[in-house]
């Protein structure tokens, strides 16, 4: 028999189209066969004019599918979008989609949204699959037992070309999640704690498999999120084996297998976990039990804490990198080292982005806030991650109940998680967004990001300091 | 990719080390959609002073750019090689590169011939003596020869291969046709497509 393989060695393993051959000691790349291939308006422009001067057509347009996300409007979806740049790079995807026979879904569509969101939602993203896409958050497709990539302009070419990339191979990560996490904590604070403790760059080089009684427990939803944020820890790749959960999302969606594809399908998919005995390069281990709601006081995902600590000071960091890190990101999000993160109040509250704005997420936070005030002060976003999660949602009457407590209700798209359409914090505001990256300037020039899980980010609406929904149970009854 | 196995073309001395892709093009050219055409994108900051080498006639025709230490340091963008390309450098000289730089130059066909820091000091007195001298870079011999200058290059093989044979990472995947057509014949049947939808 052959050596036990993990998940991640088995999906590469029947993905190879060449491998590798060695040569003076060196081996060049596996050549790997790509599933699927997701493309948006950004990352695109240059490879379909790389196509173009050399003469070359997309070569499986059937496997290729477009959205419009990035730089899309969330409000007056009907009108031209204002910003020329922008208007120029989505019309620039149209001219393309249309000129290589790509199906796109634009603006307006009720298939458009956010790359990450749309897959999935379409039943394209399946187990066991090879997903690429022009941006580093496609490792949110791992969630069904996918090796999803995020890749370079110059690769988003090649596999428009040959539907191919070349890989050289990865090393694995088993972490570990065991227990059950208390009300109030969600799988954004699994993955908040996860990079806290192995750090931004303790990732690199790796292909990370969640597994445990926790993981195993969390719906496709919650499993994306903390596939979605892997690469905010370095790593290549994040997966979770597909089991029931993932079989019962799957079936009945637009593209999935039917009849006697979908029992073949099943039955393949079933032998996607990690052998007994397959071995893993590093492994981590995480109590769920003991996880609170995580916030980041920081410039990177990796400096978080748990909601009922204190903003850390740069000495209480041994490492030299580390201290002048934390000195700088005190510096430019404004805050003392010792403060309580309950008593740090917010401006705006978003609640949107490929990790956190899925059905899942819109109903947590609007159960908690429905019949509740918002906080004078704050402003609330939901921007719903995709129109049919918008749709959704409003035939669910959440869209009222956000209405109604105050929010701004917004079209799909990736809206403030980046800030390249209008929606931006202005200089020197605070934000407690449910997106992925809190980097200097990410949510606009001199914003200020505190990472949070949906609930917290409701919570934090009510009470308008960062704020567990423990909080808001205790002192403010609906 | 056009094939390079020997290249001589005008030298052009850069005399500085460290020089960061934010400096071989400004983040504002980012924004554009196309791959071409950055060749006035190309150290456009330098470029608006009136002494900076480029703007000197006798090099502004150069193809092989003789720069110092470090060169392409910085952000990872691919545009980079592209504005080196558009403008019409075909190969970069320095004593050592930044990697990702040195990668990106690999896949676009940009030769970057790694030479000792005391032969850069030569070729740089050679291309100042008389402006419009030519460099000749030779890839089958890893020589570089400039007047009185002859000096060895480094450069790792499989990129030399490459070069040589004029692959750019695509053309060679292509040449791979017959697997990936052999690949898509045994692929599961219930794989999904995105055209046309099944209802
Ligand atoms: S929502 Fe944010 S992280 Fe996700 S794809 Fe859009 S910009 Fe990237």
């Amino acid at each position: 028999m052959s050596r036990p393989l993990t998940l991640a060695e088995k999906v590469w393993r029947d993905h190879v189209v060449a491998p590798g051959v060695e040569k003076d000691g060196q081996r060049s790349p596996d050549l790997l066969y790509i599933d699927l291939h997701l493309v948006h308006e950004v990352t695109s422009p240059q490879a379909f004019e790389g196509l173009r001067l050399a003469g070359r057509p997309v070569r499986r347009p059937d496997l290729t599918i477009a959205t419009e996300d990035h730089n899309t409007p969330t409000l007056e979806i009907d009108k031209p979008i204002a910003d020329p740049v922008s208007r120029k790079q989505v019309d620039t995807l149209r001219d393309n989609a249309e000129e290589f026979g790509v199906r796109l879904h634009s603006l307006g569509d009720d298939d458009q949204g956010i790359v990450h969101v749309v897959g999935p939602q379409l039943g394209l993203t399946q187990p066991g699959m090879t997903v690429v896409c022009g941006d580093s958050h496609t490792s949110t497709h791992g969630a069904f037992g996918a090796l999803a990539l995020g890749i370079g302009t110059s690769e988003v070419e090649h596999v428009l070309a040959t539907q191919t990339l070349p890989l050289n191979p990865f090393k694995t990560m088993a972490i570990t999640v065991e227990g059950t996490l208390k009300p109030g904590v969600s799988s954004k604070d699994i993955i908040l704690a996860v990079i806290a403790k192995i750090g931004t760059g303790g990732g690199q080089g790796y292909v990370l498999e969640y597994r445990g009684s926790a993981i195993e427990q969390l719906s496709m939803d919650a499993r994306m999120t903390i596939c979605n944020m892997s690469i905010e820890a370095g790593a290549r790749a994040g997966m979770i084996a597909p089991d029931e959960t993932t079989f019962d999302y799957v079936e009945g969606r637009p593209h999935a297998p039917q009849g006697a594809d979908w029992d073949a399908a099943v039955e393949y998919w079933r032998s996607l976990r990690t052998d007994e005995g397959a071995e893993f390069d590093t492994e981590v281990v995480i109590d769920a039990d003991e996880l609170e709601p995580h916030v980041t006081w920081g410039t990177n995902p990796g400096q978080g804490v748990g909601l009922g600590e204190s903003v850390p000071s740069p000495q209480d960091f041994s490492d030299s990198g580390d201290r002048d890190a934390a000195e700088r990101a005190l510096r430019y999000m404004d805050l003392e080292p010792g403060t309580p993160m309950r008593d740090i109040r917010v401006d705006t509250v978003f609640l949107g982005s490929c990790t956190n704005s899925r059905m899942e997420d819109l109903r947590a936070a609007a159960e908690l806030i429905r019949g509740r005030e918002k906080d004078a002060d704050v402003r609330m976003i939901v921007v719903p991650g995709s129109q049919k999660v918008r749709l959704q949602a409003e035939a669910e009457g959440l869209d009222q109940v956000f209405k109604d407590f105050g929010a701004e209700w917004r079209f799909a798209g990736c809206s403030m998680c980046l800030g390249m359409n209008p929606d931006q914090l202005a200089e020197g505001e605070r934000c407690a967004s449910t997106s992925n990256r809190n980097f200097e300037g990410r949510q606009g020039k001199g914003g200020r990001t505190h990472l949070v899980s949906p609930v917290v980010a409701a919570a934090t609406a009510i009470r308008g300091t960062l704020s567990a929904p423990s909080d808001v149970l205790a002192a403010h009854p609906a | 990719m056009e094939p390079i196995i020997r290249h001589t073309g005008v030298g052009v001395p850069l005399r500085a080390s460290n020089v960061d892709t934010d400096q071989i093009i400004p983040a504002v050219y980012l924004k554009r959609i196309t791959r071409t055409g950055f060749e006035d994108a190309l150290f456009s900051a330098w470029r608006r002073d009136p002494d900076f080498v480029l703007n000197q006639p006798a090099y502004s025709a150069g193809s092989v750019l003789v720069a110092g230490p470090d060169f392409g340091t910085g952000s990872s963008r691919e545009h980079a090689v592209w504005a080196l390309k558009d403008y019409g450098f075909r190969v970069v000289i320095a004593p050592r590169f930044a990697d990702i730089f040195r990668g990106n130059s690999g896949k676009q066909g940009l030769l970057t011939a790694e030479v000792e820091q005391s032969e850069v000091e030569r070729l740089w007195k050679e291309l100042e003596t008389v402006p419009g001298t030519e460099v000749e870079v030779d890839l089958e011999s890893r020589l570089v020869r400039c007047g009185a200058v002859e000096a060895p290059f480094a450069i790792d093989d499989y990129t030399r291969w490459r070069l040589m044979e004029g692959h750019d990472d695509i053309s060679l995947t292509l040449t791979s046709e017959q697997d990936i057509v052999d690949y898509e014949a045994s692929r599961a049947a219930f794989k999904p497509t995105t055209l046309p939808a099944r209802t």
